[in-house]
């Protein structure tokens, strides 16, 4: 009676990313009414400046009451649907991508397309950018998320690019070569690469190295580049132009203007991440290729910013005092919180992947393994959430191909719940069998001391 | 290797239709009272500006709703983490309630039922993907909303197989015409999943007879197929019949937790009762579990902003505010229909009757050269450049019979609505002027009788078509 599609479970929805999520609704912590319930930590949602935005609303009551200079915008926002959006709500888009591109990279808003979230930017562009059965190539380990986001309606298929812990997970070249060599097997016609940057679930923002390999990638098979940009305004580290969007690295390899590869380049920005505001939907596609910004336009009829929120944006952001200042400090409380993370976890003689991005880390708990599988791997998972009582995802969960790996987010909790996290991971590891812990830590040791002399792609204390 | 997929590359999204051409012809001269008194009147846009008074003087009133509060305690946090699809109970509820006393309570709906979108475009395209496999076919009684062409088949891959309607008894649905158009859908090798209703219809501006919805109830019934009820216009019903809501027939017949009682969907926005477009609040309501948890999962696509969600449930959970505004916008459509019916009969032009909607279906058949589609585009460029109007012909409604058009009235002033139909008027006469002065104006004067004759013919036949006279 219903469509395949409705009928079918590619919506991804009964993966553990979403079972956990359920284990936590049933059981929530309150520091009061439930102190032993689960800790949410598997959900990458920035609270931490929440008070910035709400003085800012307090002091401009008008971006709210829908009026500008005492004057009633009401019955203009009201009728406002036109796909094109809110000129002055893209005006202020692209002047904030820029200044968090540290203003190396200029954008135009009449190549931005604004859409309700990125969930639907990256829909749509799937559905511009591919036919049903076609593919994207994703780097894993990868946001669930995107199994339905970009497979479910518009048909297409994903093939990984499996990254792996030896390098610190980032993309090489025989990566890629090998997920092409992948998609030509199982017959599927590959129309681009996939990336988040920085990386969800890795909190990693990508290197001029990778992003040229990316590149050259993309001239030689000619395909598209989709570059999810999300959680660009949360590099933390300094000094933050470490970010490198995927237009800075394709204009400093000085390529003309009329390569085609220009017209291959597509960027996905929210709101959701930076600003901490995924219940207001404001997504957006930022595309070179006028063919793209015009399908996508007419598609973003399917999922438009209510204009309501477009004039609330578009009065905040260009309160460039306060949007420089928000950014500067939501980046400073991101990274001390971080660091908490990191320190309580090596306590508990856990290790995470370094990172300088994102709102959560990724965390090494091989080692914790009763055997090197996704079964253990799982196991260890259902322990977490059930007996320490913290919902984390698994890096199954973002087909991560090496088990052991944890996504666990920092943002979305107070410093006191994290510290009762940290203390609860810790008697957690504390109690894992000390034999085997003995074992086990001596043969990392090992490779701790091995990996010493060569680089290191884990988490150092700051300030060595 | 083509670069784009071919939705991106092909025309389906039938944005090169006349429908949106007109409008692009108002953006270039758009009139304006003192900037630019003689600019093209927009008389092609379906909103509802009558009543924004109303609204505003509420949000004046009510402070809290749009500044993220409640009982003056900042909830801005709240909102702005709040994405979870199944929206906002409390907005939910406000709005099931809000949907049940338009339909005068005599049905009720439940808030596990409802799910939103981001507008009604939406919440067509996805149930399209719910319901149906692409290159299957919904069957919608012409003439019908253009905008369908690309929300019902653009990505979903969907066909539209049309049910003809004509004015030989005002473009009601017969049950012929849906067995002819299941026979066309046949001979296409097209599987039909469905019917799409629009109740009331746009652009007929009526409302559907309860035969008309018991015709539906029963070949659904025995095709074993969907019916999907748009009803974005069920608050613009401004005089009698009065709106019969499909869940009401089934009500009528028992049908509840039957099968059939599955199959029926519900769409509704507040677009159009509201003229509130540009918040983007449209809902699919539906008794059929399966279909409530798909459409839940895809409208991650279309969410509706929190913060318009919240604005919203407050607005729509006072409940006298809400009997006022369906009440006091009834009585000014009602009033702006009137004025727009008797204009246009100044001009001798009559329209569809209707009771409902923001436009009529006008009558313009007498005007045109001849009985052909190439007439009513010619009639149609001539009210566009010259009379500077913008109404909608007939066939980017896909209507069968060439003449008509979809002319609003509820998305001006009165006095912008007065010029219109005095440059209507003063085309019509000059028509008439140059038609007589010409040689064959013989033939006029048939074509006139035989229009005068039709007219003739139909009031004996049917009241509807016969406007105010």
């Amino acid at each position: 009676m219903l469509s395949r599609i409705a009928s079918c479970d590619s919506h991804g929805q009964d993966s553990s990313y979403f079972l956990g999520w359920e284990a936590y609704e049933n059981n929530p912590y309150d520091q009061l009414h439930n102190p032993s319930g689960i800790i949410q930590m598997g959900l990458a949602e920035n609270q931490l400046s929440f008070d910035l935005l709400e003085s800012w609303l307090a002091s401009n009551q008008e971006a709210v009451e829908l009026k500008r200079n005492g004057e009633s915008l009401f019955r203009e926002l009201a009728l406002f649907q036109d796909y094109h959006g809110f000129p002055d709500a893209k005006k202020e888009l692209v002047k904030l991508m820029a200044r968090i591109r540290g203003n190396k990279v200029k954008f135009d808003p009449n190549k931005l397309v604004l859409t309700a979230g990125s969930t639907a930017a990256n829909e749509t562009l799937m559905f511009c950018l591919a036919d049903p059965g076609d593919a994207f190539l994703l780097p894993t380990p990868y946001y669930p998320g995107f199994d339905r986001d970009l497979k479910w309606r518009p048909g297409v298929e994903i093939v990984p690019i499996h990254c792996s812990s030896s390098n610190g997970f980032r993309i090489t070249i025989s990566a890629l070569e090998n997920a092409y060599q992948q998609a030509q097997t199982l017959n599927l016609k590959v129309k681009g690469v996939l990336i988040t940057n920085p990386s969800n679930p890795l909190g990693t923002a990508m290197t001029h190295q990778e992003l040229n390999h990316l590149i050259n990638f993309s001239k030689s098979k000619r395909i598209h580049i989709v570059s999810d940009e999300i959680y660009s305004g949360t590099v933390f580290d300094s000094p933050s132009s470490s970010f490198i969007s995927i237009m800075e690295a394709v204009m400093d390899r000085n390529i003309d203007e009329s390569d085609d590869l220009w017209s291959r380049i597509h960027i996905v920005y929210s709101l959701s991440k930076d600003f901490s505001m995924p219940g207001f939907r404001v997504g957006m596609i930022y595309s070179n290729n006028e063919r793209v910004v015009s399908a996508a336009t007419k598609m973003s009829s399917f999922g438009l910013v209510s204009s309501q929120t477009q004039y609330l944006l578009s009065r905040m952001l260009s309160d460039k005092k306060f949007t420089c200042n928000y950014m500067k400090e939501n980046r400073k409380r991101l990274r001390k919180r971080k660091e908490m993370l990191v320190s309580g976890l090596k306590v508990a003689g856990i290790r995470c992947l370094k990172s300088n991005a994102g709102l959560f880390c990724w965390v090494d708990m091989r080692h914790l393994l009763v055997s090197n599988t996704f079964e253990a791997e799982k196991e260890l998972w259902k322990k977490i959430i059930f007996e320490v009582g913290l919902n984390i995802s698994p890096g199954s969960s973002c087909h991560c191909n090496e088990p052991g790996w944890f996504r666990i987010c920092f943002a979305n909790i107070t410093e006191e719940t994290l510290q009762v996290a940290l203390q609860r991971i810790k008697v957690f590891a504390q109690s894992c069998n000390p034999q085997m812990l003995l074992l086990q830590r001596r043969s990392i040791i090992g490779k701790w001391i091995s990996k010493l002399s060569s680089s290191s792609s884990y988490d150092q204390e700051p300030d060595r | 290797m083509g670069l784009l997929s071919g939705k991106a590359t092909c025309n389906t999204h039938g944005q090169d239709s006349s429908y949106f051409l007109g409008w692009q012809e108002y953006e270039k001269n758009p009139y304006d009272e003192v900037q630019n008194p003689t600019g093209i009147i927009q008389m092609g846009l379906a909103e509802n500006q009558l009543s924004f008074d109303l609204l505003e003087s509420w949000l004046d009133r009510n402070p809290d709703a749009a500044g993220f509060k409640r009982d003056g305690q900042s909830i801005f946090r709240e909102l702005a983490l709040f994405q979870d699809y199944h929206g906002l109970p409390a907005f939910k509820k406000a709005l099931v309630e809000f949907m049940s006393e338009i339909r005068g309570n005599k049905v009720t709906f439940d808030t596990s039922k409802i799910v939103l979108t981001a507008g009604a475009t939406s919440a067509n395209e996805t149930l399209m993907f719910c319901l149906a496999e692409p290159g299957e076919a919904f069957l919608l009684p012409t003439p019908y909303y253009p905008g369908f062409d690309r929300d019902l088949k653009w990505r979903t891959g969907v066909e539209i197989v049309p049910i003809q309607c004509t004015s030989l008894n005002g473009f009601q649905i017969t049950e012929t015409a849906i067995e002819e158009a299941y026979q066309l859908a046949q001979k296409r090798h097209l599987k039909v999943k469905g019917v799409l209703v629009t109740n009331p219809s746009n652009p007929l501006g009526t409302t559907m007879s309860r035969n008309e919805l018991n015709l539906l109830v029963n070949i659904i019934t025995e095709k074993n197929i969907h019916l999907i009820s748009d009803e974005i216009y069920s608050g613009t019903v401004f005089s009698s019949p009065g709106f019969v809501s499909i869940m009401e027939i089934l009500k009528d017949r028992n049908c509840e937790n039957t099968q059939v009682w599955n199959r029926v969907h519900i769409v509704y926005s507040l677009s159009k009762d509201l003229g509130l477009p540009g918040f983007r609040v449209g809902a699919i309501y539906s008794n059929d579990d399966m279909v409530v948890a798909a459409a839940t999962k895809m409208s991650s696509f279309g969410l509706v902003s929190s913060q318009t969600q919240y604005l919203l449930s407050a607005l729509l959970s006072d409940k006298k505010f809400t009997q006022n505004y369906i009440s006091e916008n009834k009585k000014r459509l009602k009033q702006r229909h009137r004025k727009l019916v008797s204009g246009l009969e100044k001009a001798g032009i009559s329209c569809l009757k209707s009771n409902a909607g923001l436009f009529c279906w006008v009558d313009m058949r007498h005007l045109l050269r001849s009985n052909t589609f190439e007439a009513e585009m010619e009639l149609w460029k001539k009210i566009v450049y010259d009379v500077k109007l913008n109404i909608s012909p007939g066939s980017s409604c896909h209507c069968t019979e060439p003449g008509w058009f979809r002319v609003c009235f509820a998305n001006m002033s009165e006095d912008t609505l007065k010029l219109s139909m005095q440059r209507l008027k003063a085309f019509v006469d000059s028509i008439t002027t140059t038609l007589h002065n010409q040689s064959n104006h013989q033939s006029i004067k048939n074509s006139r009788r035989r229009s005068l004759t039709k007219w003739v013919f139909r009031l004996s036949f049917d009241d509807r078509v016969t406007g105010e006279r």
